[in-house]
């Protein structure tokens, strides 16, 4: 028979495979809908056919991911209350209103101005189409606010009281700008501008390597490697400083992801890698080295780390997934940081495009920044467990009265579903990047214009002179 | 702010919320339920057009239905969502499928397309069906223990239910078919017009069937109208008979504008009837969130929680709609039959 742990596993399985793949979406059009910005500014700056070209190929890219987007968002909006109830009426008082600003601030903001975005070009003129482009941006970024706002309070939660349970917001600017927050908001709109800045460089590169004299693939390249030589090296003091707030918020977290079971008063090794046993409480063929651990994670070599012992068994994480997540995002962090300068260094001297080697490992690295993302969020919300507000919410309280049946069966659907559906938009995306960005560079004519009034074919196949792909025709 | 007044200014608000819900993302959900009946692919192309820049927007007031009710409201939405955690799967799913199609249909080629055609249509009829299923479960009332959900799982899977359901897929429809005699031109336009007048003679058939249904499922909303079966009474009812009255006054306007070929006048009438039947509906169920078990006022929130948020709605919503307008006039007039993108 199914139990009731079977149903609080099943929903945490289903929740963590919906958000993992919502995350992916924005954490591209985040980044995405800056650079169409940042391209169509140049455009109308410049009057550079190449950043018209830019724009009109990346806008296409951009419209299908956004669209994937918003209907994995849309699941999410509902499964707090399908799935996590008792979690919604205890925490709603709090997370209600900056999930509600939310939608009030960005999520219509994004979802009107998209409509001018990729179907007004003749509608509206140059400059409030790009007015549009910078509205959506700044849209995602206020989604991004709101929402990091809501899982920084679930991790460090403060200004609130409890009153019979419930939790009451007590201070809203405590409650908005929690601990945690100013950091989980830098680090994870870096960490969308740096995933967006990898698979623009991986397009260019791929790209390249087809014809190493295209103009587009060339300035996408270079801004792409340029971008990352700048972006990549803040994200990693970003991610250390925000090591350095779970350290002092989260210490039984930071234990997890160093893989410390003992406390160390001062001079900690810096675990490498390592096969955490969370029976025997020990770590097996660990590679460490010695004291720089309190010195990276507390700040000097007298800062003490308290270990996972510390704790009773039923307040730890668990601690293989949180630890092996960590250095994955880290490792892949290191793998950016390279392509970012060895890029920049390869620009200096002018000849990108001829290490073909290296075009293909910016090709290879596409991915790379959507595993970080998701391997840094497994860090931050498996490392919180066994609760769902920290500290103070147990998952296990949090969850719906329904039945087992209901969220494994909603839960295979879903899984069946998003295959299919999201299979096909990289499918279709891919098929947009393999017919790179081509045609002339103009915005269409009048009559074009009119024909083209809103019609997605604006972002498809069926408008290949004047939105790009030649090929298919 | 006193916080008695407070819930309800909530309540009302959501209402709003969802009454435009209905109304905008009904005509999309519409077009899809029409999609496969137009009668060339050119048709389709001209339909699908219609919505594309538009969508997005109008199912973001479901979003903001969903998260309104769960900031104002938490214990309503944490004691409905599980009770209707089938339907809202099913419609979940189904919007996945229809709100990709706008994207996908016109990457795709050959029978890729065809499939992305079908996952519009058969999206949006499931969608409308499970919004259906929802509103039906809501009107039988919702059993709860402690404030929390103690039903059944399938409690949604009734007759009447179903008969809401099929209700909904022919109001939608209407709205849709409205729509599109705004939008369109031509031999289309004849056809909706037609589609129109069938989808109105049905839907206020429906209309009646559910009405007099209610009753018979001896719920509260029946009481609040003063019918319990086979005694009326008529001093709850009088006061409420200008509504059937004035549905009847929108049908038949509906009805008279489609056959003169007014252009707007259809949609702001089938919109009247939509807006008629949730009064219809508030009045039965008020002043239950979840009916008949938890008032909107035991459901609130902390006052200083739905104050925090009205500040943002009473700053935001006007900008909503001034923009919301706005994209829609920019997008405003016909869509031209021959789109020319076959060049
Ligand atoms: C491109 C993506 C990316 C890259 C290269 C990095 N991170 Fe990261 N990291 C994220 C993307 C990310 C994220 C997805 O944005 C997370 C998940 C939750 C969050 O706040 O940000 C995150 C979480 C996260 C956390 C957990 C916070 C918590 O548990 O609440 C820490 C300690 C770090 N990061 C530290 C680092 C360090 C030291 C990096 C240097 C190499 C690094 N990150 C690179
Ligand atoms: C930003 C708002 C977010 C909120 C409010 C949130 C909230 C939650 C809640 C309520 C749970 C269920 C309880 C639990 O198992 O902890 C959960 C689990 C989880 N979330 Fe988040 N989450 C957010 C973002 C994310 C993102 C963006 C990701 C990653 C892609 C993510 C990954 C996960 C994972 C992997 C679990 C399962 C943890 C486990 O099973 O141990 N979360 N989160
Ligand atoms: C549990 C957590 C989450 C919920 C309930 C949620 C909900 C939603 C919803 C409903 C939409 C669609 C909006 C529309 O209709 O236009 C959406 C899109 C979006 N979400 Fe989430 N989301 C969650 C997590 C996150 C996280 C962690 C981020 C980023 C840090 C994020 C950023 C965005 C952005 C930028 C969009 C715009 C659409 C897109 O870029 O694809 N969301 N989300």
């Amino acid at each position: 028979m199914i139990d009731g742990n079977d149903m609080v596993f099943l929903a945490r399985l289903q929740f963590a495979f919906t958000i993992a793949f919502h995350i992916i979406f924005p954490s591209f059009t985040i980044g995405l809908a800056s650079y169409l910005a940042m391209l169509e500014g140049l455009w109308l700056k410049t009057r550079r056919d190449v950043y018209l070209k830019l724009y009109r190929f990346w806008v296409k890219i951009f419209a299908v991911s956004f669209g994937m987007g918003v209907v994995s968002g849309l699941v999410m909006s509902y499964q707090f209350g399908t799935n996590w109830s008792l979690f919604s009426e205890l925490t709603g008082n709090v997370l209600g209103p900056l999930l509600g600003y939310e939608v009030l601030t960005a999520f219509f903001l994004e979802a009107s101005f998209l409509g001018i975005m990729l179907f007004g070009w003749n509608k509206v003129g140059p400059r409030l189409h790009f007015t549009a482009t910078c509205i959506v941006a700044v849209g995602t970024l206020f989604s991004a606010f709101w929402i990091l706002a809501a899982n920084s309070w679930m991790q460090t939660p403060a200004g609130y009281e409890i009153i019979d349970g419930v939790f009451h917001a007590t201070d809203w600017i405590e409650v908005i700008f929690n601990p945690s927050f100013p950091y989980r908001f830098v680090h994870m709109v870096l960490a969308a501008y740096c995933t967006t800045g990898l698979v623009v460089a991986a397009v260019g590169g791929y790209l390249l390597l087809r014809d190493p004299e295209r103009e587009t693939a060339r300035v996408m390249t270079h801004m792409a490697l340029g971008f990352l030589a700048i972006m990549v090296p803040l994200q990693m003091i970003a991610g250390h400083e925000h090591g350095a707030n779970v350290y002092e918020h989260q210490p039984i977290k930071l234990a997890a992801m160093e893989g410390h079971w003992e406390t160390y008063d001062d001079n900690a090794p810096l675990l490498l890698v390592g096969f955490p046993d969370e029976e025997n409480e020990r770590n097996d063929f660990e590679i460490a080295v010695p004291k720089v651990g309190s010195l990276i994670v507390g700040g000097s070599f007298d800062s003490k780390i308290r270990g996972l012992k510390e704790w009773p068994v039923d307040e730890r994480p668990p601690v293989a997934t949180v630890f092996w997540s960590f250095r994955v995002m880290v490792g892949l962090g290191m793998l950016m940081l390279f392509i970012g300068l060895f890029g920049a260094l390869l620009m200096w001297r002018g000849h990108v495009q001829k290490q073909r080697w290296f075009l293909r490992l910016c090709m290879l690295s596409g991915p790379a920044g959507f595993v970080a993302v998701i391997s840094g969020w497994i860090v931050a919300e498996v490392g919180r467990q066994p609760y769902t507000v920290y500290g103070l919410l147990r998952t296990a309280d949090s969850v719906s009265p329904v039945t087992a049946g209901a969220v494994g069966t909603s839960l295979i659907v879903f899984v069946f579903v998003y295959t299919i559906v999201f299979g096909a938009g990289l499918y279709y995306i891919l098929q947009l990047i393999r017919r790179g960005p081509e045609g002339p560079a103009r915005p269409p004519s009048a009559a074009e214009g009119e024909a083209l009034r809103g019609t997605p074919l604006a972002l498809g196949r069926d408008g290949p002179e004047l939105f790009g792909g030649t090929a298919g025709k | 702010m006193d916080a008695i007044s407070l819930p309800f200014v909530w309540a009302g608000l959501l209402a709003v919320a969802v009454f435009l819900y209905v109304i905008l993302d009904g005509a999309d959900l519409g077009l899809g339920i029409l999609f496969p009946f137009a009668n060339t692919d050119e048709d389709r192309d001209v339909m699908m057009n219609s919505i594309a820049p538009v969508w997005d927007g109008n199912e973001t007031w479901l979003v903001l239905g969903g998260g309104g009710l769960f900031a104002a409201f938490p214990k309503a939405y944490a004691a409905l969502m599980p009770a209707v955690y089938m339907p809202i799967g099913f419609m979940l799913t189904a919007l996945i499928f229809r709100g990709v199609a706008f994207e996908f249909r016109f990457k795709a080629s050959g029978s890729g397309k065809r499939i992305w055609d079908q996952a519009f249509h058969w999206g949006s009829i499931v969608a409308t069906f499970a919004q259906g299923l929802i509103l039906g479960t809501i009107v039988q009332g919702i059993e709860l223990e402690n404030g929390r959900f103690a039903g059944d799982m399938f409690g949604w899977l009734t007759p009447f239910s179903f008969v809401v359901g099929c209700a909904l897929i022919w109001g939608y429809t209407l709205l849709g078919s409205t729509w599109l005699i705004i939008k369109t031109e031509g031999t289309l336009l004849d056809w909706s017009r037609r589609v129109g007048i069938v989808s109105a003679l049905v839907v206020i058939a429906m209309m009646a069937i559910v009405s007099f249904w209610v009753p018979a499922l001896d719920v509260a909303a029946a009481q609040r109208w003063g019918i319990s079966y086979p005694d009326i009474d008529w001093g709850r009812l009088a006061p409420l008979l200008p509504i059937p009255l004035l549905v009847a006054v929108a049908f038949w306007q509906l009805i008279r504008s489609i056959r003169s070929g007014a252009t707007y006048a259809p949609h702001m009438w089938a919109s009247s009837l939509f807006l008629l039947g949730f009064v219809g509906l508030l009045i039965g169920i008020f002043p239950y969130l979840v009916p008949y078990s938890l008032t909107f006022y035991e459901a609130a929130a902390a006052p200083k929680s739905q104050g925090l948020l009205l500040i943002g709605a009473v700053i935001m919503l006007p900008i909503i709609l001034g923009y919301t307008a706005y994209v829609f006039w920019i997008f405003r007039g016909k869509m031209s039959a021959d789109a020319g993108y076959h060049h």
